[in-house]
């Protein structure tokens, strides 16, 4: 018995210092002994073939699988008077000005069928459907028996990953953190001299390395001449917590948020010792000119590095941009937007809070293939003249979108958990009656 | 990893929870993959899990929830009385909105029953949409509450006829 406790014990030791030489040191130091490089093409070919498997399968079956969820309706999206005159067509009255009849009515009960069937907005708060599967037990959705092989190299997938691959990253994760931990409070005992700085931003860089290690990301940054400097505000579409670990591989970030008890205020007290973040009570986040305030504060110090904010608020799943808050847009320094996009084939990033805690998540992430993201730096932007925060925000919004090839939506991501306004609907209904009763506008106000 | 299995499982099973999914496809017309995404649409919105949908379910929907017709939407989804829709009330409301099947129309054997996406039907549906009571008729009160809804505040109120005439 104790032969054995002895055996385990040296097996985990040897375990232990194989990941920290092949694996944490060359991250640390943003080198790689290319491993990762090699089981990434493994993947990519397993997947691609599992996919020809999968589609030669339901050819042969004769049917073909719809290629997105808007297979299922057929729209057409015209404007409300186009739509309108189409319903009046039988009938000799113009939309305009030509009073009520009743098949306008159908106008808005197609529109509510279209959205009760598929609408642009609670999609994206769950995860994105897959075009193909890409043999994960989570992404399957219409289960059906294909092959032998495919079966097997499904069940080969579950014990590589359930058994090879998480035990290595959750030992990469542990000793990641502990090292920011530790590494962020020594440096936080040194004076305040530059090599201080300098430690601060290699201790935080080498932990969100091997952090990231811990995920098997394989990142990929565009245009790092645009990176954010300091004194300006960095803003990105969010998809789940590990976008923060994205950013943080390529550069130092000052962070704006909540302060959080156990673990996290943990990190967060251990953080904030070595360089300085912005952490808020939660009773002071909900005084907008105090946020503002301490944002305007550490945007100029020139000597505080850049602020890293994710306005949309909340998490969506990354096939959209949502809303961005136009908090970060009034403080009126540049603005340096960065666009976030994963590859779903690898593993599913998005975080449904109200489906997984957080620690439920970083298991399932553990368990994916891999994490692979692009990440693109855009040019800084400036507020303009005679340009207003909310429009601002929507013009860097849309650069994000068009740069990520991700839908821009004008929905608020709070929709997630909040009811919508009533003001959109009267916006609807103004716009029937101004079109309808356009002749007649002395009679027009109540 | 008994997770694992038992997730596996119910995905075998899952055509399983569809219940009658071949009655189904007779009633409404839908075929087995369209059912199965319906389905899909289904339990995404039914937070409750409990395999029916109330009205806060569709509520939740905001592009439907800014449609100024947004309730009367909803009532047309349940029966009579009843706070709940199942599965096949859901998709045999949705069945209204197939196309027409172009040859059912020209070869009518008045014997059989009519397919859901007949033109009959689809006008009896649209009828229904005004008759909100559900007695067979529109009455004027009922046209102008359906107006009042889709006009919102910009409606004049007054007791003559609304101007143009209905």
């Amino acid at each position: 018995m104790d032969d054995f406790w002895a055996g385990a014990l040296w097996a985990l030791k040897i375990w232990l210092y194989l990941v920290i030489i092949l694996i944490m040191i060359p991250s640390m130091f943003g080198f790689s002994l290319g491993i990762s490089e090699i089981y990434m093409t493994i993947l990519v070919k397993t997947l691609e073939w599992a996919t020809l498997n999968i589609q030669k399968a339901n050819s042969d079956e004769g049917t073909l699988k719809p290629s997105s969820s808007n297979g299922l309706i057929q729209r057409e999206n015209g404007s409300m008077e186009k739509e309108l005159e189409e319903l009046r067509r039988s009938r000799p009255k113009p939309p305009v000005g030509g009073d009520f009849t009743l098949s306008d009515c159908f106008y808005f009960t197609r529109q509510g069928i279209e959205s009760i069937v598929d609408d642009e907005v609670t999609q994206r708060f769950t995860s994105e459907e897959l075009v193909s599967w890409n043999l994960l037990t989570r992404t399957n959705n219409d289960f059906q028996y294909i092959s032998l092989k495919l079966t097997l190299v499904y069940g080969l997938g579950i014990i590589v990953r359930y058994c090879i691959l998480a035990p290595l990253r959750i030992t990469l994760t542990i000793i990641g953190v502990s090292w920011l931990v530790i590494g962020t409070s020594a440096v936080g005992l040194l004076p305040n001299w530059r090599i201080k700085f300098w430690l601060s931003e290699l201790v935080h860089v080498m932990c969100y390395r091997i952090c990231a290690r811990g995920l098997s990301a394989t990142i990929r940054y565009h245009n790092r001449e645009n990176k954010p400097k300091k004194g300006g505000i960095c803003v990105a579409n969010h998809t789940s917590p590990i976008d923060i670990v994205i950013l943080c591989t390529d550069g130092c970030y000052a962070m704006v948020g909540q302060v959080h008890g156990g673990l996290m205020g943990i990190i967060q007290r251990a953080m904030v010792r070595s360089c300085p973040h912005v952490w808020f009570e939660r009773s002071e986040m909900k005084d907008r000119h105090l946020v503002t305030k301490r944002l305007k504060d550490h945007v100029n110090d020139k000597k505080k590095l850049p602020i890293l904010i994710f306005p949309e608020g909340t998490c969506i799943n990354n096939t959209s941009v949502m809303m961005f808050k136009k908090g970060s847009f009034e403080i009126g320094t540049t603005i340096y937007p960065v666009a976030i996009k994963y590859d779903p084939k690898f593993g599913d990033a998005f975080w449904n809070s109200s489906k997984h805690s957080m620690v439920s998540y970083l298991l399932r992430m553990m368990t994916s293939w891999a994490l692979v993201c692009n990440v693109w730096y855009l040019p800084a932007m400036h507020q303009q003249e005679g340009e207003d925060a909310v429009q601002f925000a929507n013009r860097v919004k849309s650069a994000i979108a068009h740069q990520g090839g991700l839908v821009d939506l004008q929905w608020d991501g709070g929709l997630k958990r909040a009811k919508v306004k009533e003001t959109f609907k009267e916006q609807q209904q103004k716009k029937y009656s101004n079109m309808v009763v356009r002749d007649d506008s002395s009679s027009n106000s109540d | 990893m008994g997770s694992i299995v038992s997730r596996l499982l119910s995905r075998l099973l899952r055509e399983e929870e569809i219940e009658d999914i071949e009655e189904i496809k007779k009633e409404t017309g839908f075929s087995h993959r369209k059912i199965t995404r319906l389905y899909r649409r289904f339990t995404s919105l039914d937070k409750g899990g409990n395999g029916t949908l109330s009205r806060d379910d569709f509520h939740r929907i905001p592009e439907l929830a800014i449609n100024p017709l947004g309730d009367i939407i909803t009532n047309g989804f349940f029966p009579e009385g009843e706070d709940q829709v199942n599965f096949r009330g859901f998709v045999r409301t949705l069945a209204h909105f197939r196309p027409i099947d172009q040859d059912n129309e020209k070869n009518k054997n008045p014997s059989a029953t009519e397919p859901l996406n007949s033109r009959t039907n689809k006008l009896l549906f649209a009828f229904r949409l005004y008759d909100l009571d559900r007695d067979g008729k529109i009455s004027r009160d009922e046209l102008l509450q359906v107006l009042r809804m889709i006009v919102g505040v910009n409606l004049i109120c007054s007791t003559k006829t609304p101007k143009g005439g209905i």
